[in-house]
């Protein structure tokens, strides 16, 4: 029987409270919602996500990586195939991204069950991403959030059966962007949700439940989109549905509406307090709708480790003020600079791929050391390549050997900290530290490493591992 | 065996411009007005000199970028580069020519314009010296490598950071005072502990006052053959030893590389030790020009020349060793830190402090060193982890 | 010479931006002061015109030969800009007119050329407007010290309150600041190379090829008014130029900050609205060289205490409640899409109805005498038909007679659209946009004035009209 082996989220570490927006803009919103470090896109979220996912199963078993966003960082260069390499993947897999749609997550989920149960793969990576602009000063700034969920798809030692899905797919315009657009569109909110999210959504949940002659009550927990707070408790009633018992949190005041990946990270949330033999709605909206019903399993128990949504969203930094949101997601034109361009080098990279993007270290077989990054002989015994043995060091962790912060660096969001990370078991590595807070970063304290944007040059996203401080 | 250069080789002339933002100078100008004054003060002209050595990261390439300038006659020049260590590489090539008994005379100099990119820094494009990786350059400035140092030399010798600061304001309080009375010298202000302490941070721990100039200026050295240098004076210095020693640049990757000691820097100093025959650089070393460019690279530098024990500078630095009326003074001239670091003249104008230091002509009397005969000049390109350090031993005949 | 100061006059928009805004967004040392912004309806012309309205006062508009205009941030690059500050002056249009531009000395530059041309006999009366609203890049040293303002000049051969004994230029093709065609923010080199290889000696030079023209010594002025690009540039020129604290022309860079072509005549405004008869004023203005006016103030200065100028203008503001409402005025971020239904714009309207619409005229019935606006053919009063004469009534005052306050308005930026419906004095009713509003001062009755304002950019050009104001100060 196909179904979820193992599920995984991110939520980025910065949140921006709305009372920074009230204090630009006027109003009186409260609460807050996660935002995307400066060097985090929807990729490297998913990374993140799938990271997670992947905990303690073996990564040589992906056959198949499915990427579901709206707001991929390449329009033409696939995503999932650098977020593949990331995840240190097999590269005789099918990468597929899938975007443009707010359900592209749970289209993914039902093309990798169907991979599953037709053998064409035996376990298959769904990771589902998003990072989308608001307008400024408009009803989705406040709104927006941004995050990951992932699951892993196959057939035997799942967590989670799924016992039917219902699909509707409609023209309907709601929310769009166009080429060449930054930020989100949208029309007039009582159009989208008398003739878009409300009729579209009833029409998948209903149907659903009547092929499985099953009604609300039958479930434990409704994992479900909706565009706002409001309309969430508002479909929350028409569905029937308790809302202090059966109505999984949709977090609109901590997270925010993570498109994409909002429906799948509720879901995340649901499985992580779920039992087995629970039953839960899971339903989605966007171009359409649709609903699953699915089923908890006694594999759940095996993967409640996950950081998922509890860990992270307690894990957080709060952002000093917009401006910084400003420059995070580069919202205007500043002055311009004489002191640094950022270069790259697709060549060197791709001869350097294998620690650039699988962060892959080297060990010796003749004195025992690990290093990194991949050399031509030993730095310690000088032994030459054939003695040195290629190995992953991604899921190390380590601690801090020395730092600096480096307050006039050319970076987004100065000060730029240099820190100098001790792997376990061997191997040094030298990067810029992320997630990280400045008032305290101390010698020796935990390390891990996490895939991140380092600049755009030469109109190339160029990706690489940082370190940062272990979040739990 | 290594043989030795010791008192082969003699200077018999310098030039120094003044240090600073020279605005209205270009490198031409630096160029031409540090080489005059060495052949002014050496007696002997263009036609003279038989070969020549230049020295500059950025400012030009190829030896017709003295060349020209100077309007040299066909002779051989050599344009070597060391990053920041360029000054010491510029005097060794002559040096070693001239031992080798190939020429008479030899001209070396020293350059570096900074000032005409726009930006207060360290420009970090112009200044791609490393063959960095498009993602591992990781926004790598001089302060926020030379500040890995300090955090881990404060942590391994556990000095809280008020103790560690303060340690490195001492170091540049005393660099000040000694620049602030040296005419030439970029940065002529006195600061107080206090001062360095508060000072706007560059990059933790090192705030404004422990990091150098970025300056405009160039040095130069007229060199001869020891043997003759009495037919042009009577107070000509001699190169007592020289040592270069490039480190293989895995700091950021190995291990047992702990940011608290410079390798390169005792490896060429033991070089030029032997060579001068300097069994205990404290007591036989009269001064010191040490490369300063952050308080913590004097600290340190100072540790891994054998001068303080390792570990230990703090107690020479409370002690006052290094003061104008300590054991052994450290950069009487200000240091790149007060005097300014032009690169490829820093080592150069190094060599100068000693020599007007050893004929007593240094400028204001006032820090002038009484029965001074041996100076190390310590010269260092790279950052913690990646050094290029050369060492020039200078004692009177 | 013969030809001096007439009349002077200023404007400093209502609205200030609070350093402490600046900080609460971009992070980082919050520094006092504040500086002038224009609203999202003002820009150099706009400010250019209320600047000359308060030099001509009600002096008789036809007797202006000439507007020199000058401004780097002048709204066309191609299209005069002054025949559009004369046209809502409402001036003779058998005048000359130009655009000093590209230059923060454009002002003093123009200045010599009105002194040249009354010297010359070829005008009797030129009106110099020196006007500026640079936006600076967010987040950079230029955000906090730039401010927008205007300053304006009458220069004749009578009636003079300032000779002008004498001044000395240079010229020099250094870059400084810049802006080429294509930038958006202006930039700049170094600070220091700036100010030690470029300014201190180009303004050095200036004063003393002044005072060795004429013989002069600095102590001899009252007042010193000078270009610096910032305060701490400004305090340093003092020290340099050795001048007594009094002699020092308050820059205002906590107040109003610097508004480039505008700034020394802004300067030479503070100075002249202090000034006693028989005051020497030296002012020295720089880039692109520099240049410096020896100015003595006559008897007349006592009569043209009356404007508003800078004194006034400085104490009559409004705050900027944040910064958002600043990106808002300058337009520094891509918004939502509007979907309501755009303004228009039309050229031949403009064209046609030019009297109302720039030159601010309504009608007067030549029967019964009523003023009405827009112009009318046929005399809502009585009904004649084509017995009007045109009259001026921009330069009229009136009462509230009511007004709405909406918080939704078509095609307004800087909402609530406040609607105001004013009886002129002698007659006539207003019915238009109200700006520069103090909503918690509105009332009916409260006393109303005139201002030339930017009202939309439809059509890809700036439809300016005259907005009503609660009366400034």
């Amino acid at each position: 029987m196909e179904g979820i082996i193992s599920y995984g989220a991110h939520i980025p570490i910065y949140r921006l409270s709305r009372e920074i927006l009230n204090q630009v803009w006027g109003g009186r919103g409260k609460g807050e919602k996660a935002i995307a470090n400066v060097d985090e896109d929807s990729m490297t979220m998913g990374v993140e996500a799938a990271r997670n996912c992947l905990k303690g199963i073996e990564k040589s078993s992906v056959d198949a990586l499915y990427f579901a966003s709206t707001t991929p960082p390449f329009k033409e260069k696939q995503s999932a195939s650098i977020m593949a390499a990331a995840l240190d993947l097999r590269e005789d897999i099918i990468a597929v991204d899938l975007t443009d749609s707010l359900r592209s997550g749970t289209i993914a989920l039902r093309m990798a069950l169907d991979a599953v149960k037709a053998g064409s793969a035996k376990k298959v990576l769904v990771v589902a991403s998003d990072c989308r602009i608001p307008p400024p000063n408009s009803a989705l700034e406040p709104l927006f959030g941004d995050g990951a969920a992932a699951f892993l798809i196959g057939e035997g030692g799942i967590a989670v059966e799924i016992e039917g899905s219902y699909y509707l797919t409609s023209e309907f315009v709601d929310m769009w962007r166009m080429e060449y657009d930054k930020t989100t569109r949208s029309w007039e909110d009582r159009f989208i949700r008398d003739e878009g999210y409300i009729p579209h959504f009833q029409k998948a949940v209903s149907a659903l439940l009547k092929a499985h002659n099953l009604s609300a009550k039958d479930f434990a927990k409704a994992a479900f989109y909706a565009p706002d707070a409001r309309l969430h408790s508002d479909m929350a009633k028409r569905l029937g549905l308790d809302a202090k018992t059966q109505v999984q949190n949709p977090l609109f005041d901590q997270l925010g509406n993570t498109g994409t990946a909002f429906a799948p990270m509720i879901l995340v949330g649901a499985l992580e307090e779920a039992k087995p033999g629970d039953r839960i709605l899971l339903a989605n909206y966007g171009d359409g709708a649709d609903a699953h019903v699915l089923r908890v399993t006694e594999g759940i128990e095996k993967i409640k480790d996950r950081r998922g949504i509890k860990k992270n969203l307690e894990s957080k930094l709060m952002l000093d003020n917009y401006g910084k949101y400003i420059k995070f997601r580069s919202l205007m034109q500043f002055a311009e600079t004489t002191d640094y361009r950022p270069r790259t080098s697709l060549p060197q990279l791709w001869r350097d791929r294998q620690w650039v993007f699988r962060f892959h270290g080297h060990k010796c077989k003749k004195c025992g050391k690990t290093q990194f990054p991949m050399q031509q002989f030993c730095m310690y015994c000088q032994a030459p390549e054939e003695f040195l043995e290629e190995i992953p060091l991604s899921d190390r962790k380590g601690t801090l050997f020395t730092f600096s912060m480096d307050e006039r660096a050319p970076v987004v969001d100065p000060p730029n900290v240099l820190g100098v990370v001790n792997l376990e078991g061997g191997g040094r590595f030298f990067s810029q530290m992320t997630d990280r807070d400045v008032n305290n970063i101390k010698v020796g304290m935990p390390m891990e490493v996490t895939f991140r944007r380092i600049h755009d040059a030469l109109g190339v996203h160029n990706y690489f591992w940082k370190c940062k401080p272990v979040r739990e | 065996m290594p043989g030795t250069i010791k008192d082969k080789v003699a200077i018999i002339g310098m030039g120094c411009t003044q240090f600073g933002e020279l605005w209205d100078k270009d490198v031409d100008d630096l160029i031409i007005e540090a080489t005059y004054e060495a052949l002014e003060d050496a007696g002997v002209e263009i036609k003279d000199i038989e070969a020549a050595w230049f020295g500059t990261m950025a400012s030009g390439v190829t030896g017709a970028a003295l060349a020209a300038p100077l309007k040299l006659n066909y002779i051989p020049v050599t344009h070597v580069e060391n990053a920041c260590g360029t000054g010491a590489e510029t005097l060794r090539g002559p040096a070693f020519a001239i031992a080798a008994g190939v020429y008479d005379i030899c001209l070396s100099v020293g350059v570096e314009k900074m000032k005409d990119t726009g930006y207060g820094g360290l420009h970090t494009l112009r200044l791609q010296s490393d063959k960095w990786h498009p993602i591992y350059v990781g926004g790598g400035t001089g302060p926020g490598r030379y500040a890995l140092a300090a955090t881990r030399y404060f942590s391994k010798y556990g000095l809280s950071p008020e103790e560690g600061k303060r340690m490195l304001a001492k170091i540049s309080v005393k660099s000040h005072h000694n620049g602030a009375r040296n005419p030439k010298a970029h940065l002529r202000i006195e600061v107080t502990e206090e001062q360095v302490i508060n000072a706007p941070m560059i990059a933790w721990p090192l705030g404004l006052y422990d990091c150098c100039g970025v300056t405009d200026g160039a040095s130069a050295a007229v060199l001869c053959r020891a043997d003759m240098a009495k037919n042009f004076r009577d107070d000509y210095i001699t190169i007592k030893g020289s040592g270069i020693s490039v480190g293989p640049s895995w700091g950021k990757q190995k291990e047992d590389y702990d940011y608290t000691f410079w390798p390169e820097t005792e490896a060429a100093c033991k070089q030029a030790y032997e060579m001068a025959g300097i069994k205990n650089p404290r007591k036989e070393l009269d001064m010191a020009e040490l490369h300063d460019c952050f308080s913590i690279a004097e600290a340190i530098a100072t540790e891994s020349a054998g001068i303080s024990e390792r570990g230990r500078v703090k107690e020479d630095v409370d002690a006052g060793v290094f003061t104008q009326e300590g054991e052994i003074p450290i950069n009487i001239s200000g240091g790149l830190k007060s005097f300014g670091h032009p690169i490829g003249a820093s080592g150069g104008r190094e060599v100068y402090e000693f020599y007007k230091q050893f004929q007593g002509k240094a400028e204001d009397p006032s820090r002038q060193l009484k029965n001074v005969r041996l100076g190390l000049a310590h010269n260092q390109g790279g950052h913690p982890g990646r050094f290029q350090c050369g060492v020039t031993i200078i004692g009177a005949p | 010479m013969t030809a001096g100061i007439v009349s002077y006059g200023a404007y400093i928009p209502i609205y200030r931006l609070s350093q402490a805004e600046l900080a609460k967004v971009w992070g980082g040392r919050e520094r006092p002061g504040e500086k002038a912004v224009a609203n999202v309806d003002e820009d150099s012309i706009t400010m250019a015109v209320e600047a000359a309205l308060d030099c001509i006062g009600n002096m008789d508009r036809n007797l202006i030969d000439r507007v020199y205009f000058a401004s780097t941030t002048a709204p066309y690059t191609e299209k005069q800009n002054a025949s559009l500050v004369a046209a809502a002056l409402d001036l003779r249009n058998d005048i000359m007119t130009l655009d000093s531009a590209n230059s923060l000395r454009g002002g003093t530059i123009a200045l010599q050329a009105a002194l040249d041309a009354v010297n010359a006999g070829s005008a009797k009366k030129v009106l110099v407007v020196a006007s500026d609203c640079r936006v600076p890049p967010p987040d950079s040293a230029f955000e906090s010290v730039l401010g927008d303002g205007a300053a304006a000049f009458l220069i004749g051969d009578s009636d003079i309150i300032a000779e002008i004994e004498g001044s000395y230029m240079t010229s020099s093709e250094n870059l400084s600041v810049w802006r080429r065609r294509s930038d958006t923010y202006v930039q700049t080199w170094e600070d220091r190379f700036i100010k030690e290889a470029i300014y201190t000696p180009q303004l050095e030079d200036a004063v003393s090829g002044l005072l060795k023209k004429y013989n002069v010594n600095l102590a001899d002025f009252a007042k010193v008014a000078f270009y610096g690009s910032n305060a701490r540039e400004h305090a340093a020129s003092a020290r340099a130029l050795k001048l007594d604290k009094t002699q020092v022309q308050n820059p205002l860079f906590d107040k109003v900050g610097n508004t480039g072509s505008a700034f020394v005549p802004m300067m030479l405004v503070g100075a002249l609205e202090e000034a006693k008869p028989g005051d020497k004023i030296l002012t020295v203005n720089f880039s692109d060289g520099a240049d410096a006016y020896a100015l003595k103030t006559t008897a007349g200065i006592e009569g043209v205490k009356d404007k508003r100028g800078i004194k006034r203008h400085l104490d009559s503001k409004l705050m900027l409640p944040n910064y958002g409402r600043y990106i808002h005025y300058r337009d520094l971020m891509e918004w939502e899409v509007n979907r309501m239904h755009p303004l228009e714009g039309s050229l031949n309207i403009i064209w046609r109805e030019s009297k109302a619409i720039i030159r601010g005229n309504g009608t007067r019935c030549r029967k019964c005498g009523h003023v009405q606006l827009p112009p009318q053919r046929i005399c809502m009063w009585c009904q004649a038909k084509d017995e009007f004469d045109y009259v001026r009534v921009s330069d009229k005052q009136g009462e509230l007679f009511t007004y709405s306050i909406d918080e939704r308005g078509a095609g307004v930026i800087d909402l609530p659209n406040v609607l105001s419906v004013i009886n002129l004095d002698g007659g006539g009713r207003y019915y238009g946009q109200m700006t520069d509003k103090v909503l918690d001062k509105l009332g009916v009755g409260i006393r109303m004035e005139f201002t030339f304002r930017k009202f939309h950019e439809q059509g890809g050009f700036v439809n300016y009209f005259w907005k009503s104001r609660p009366i400034r100060c």
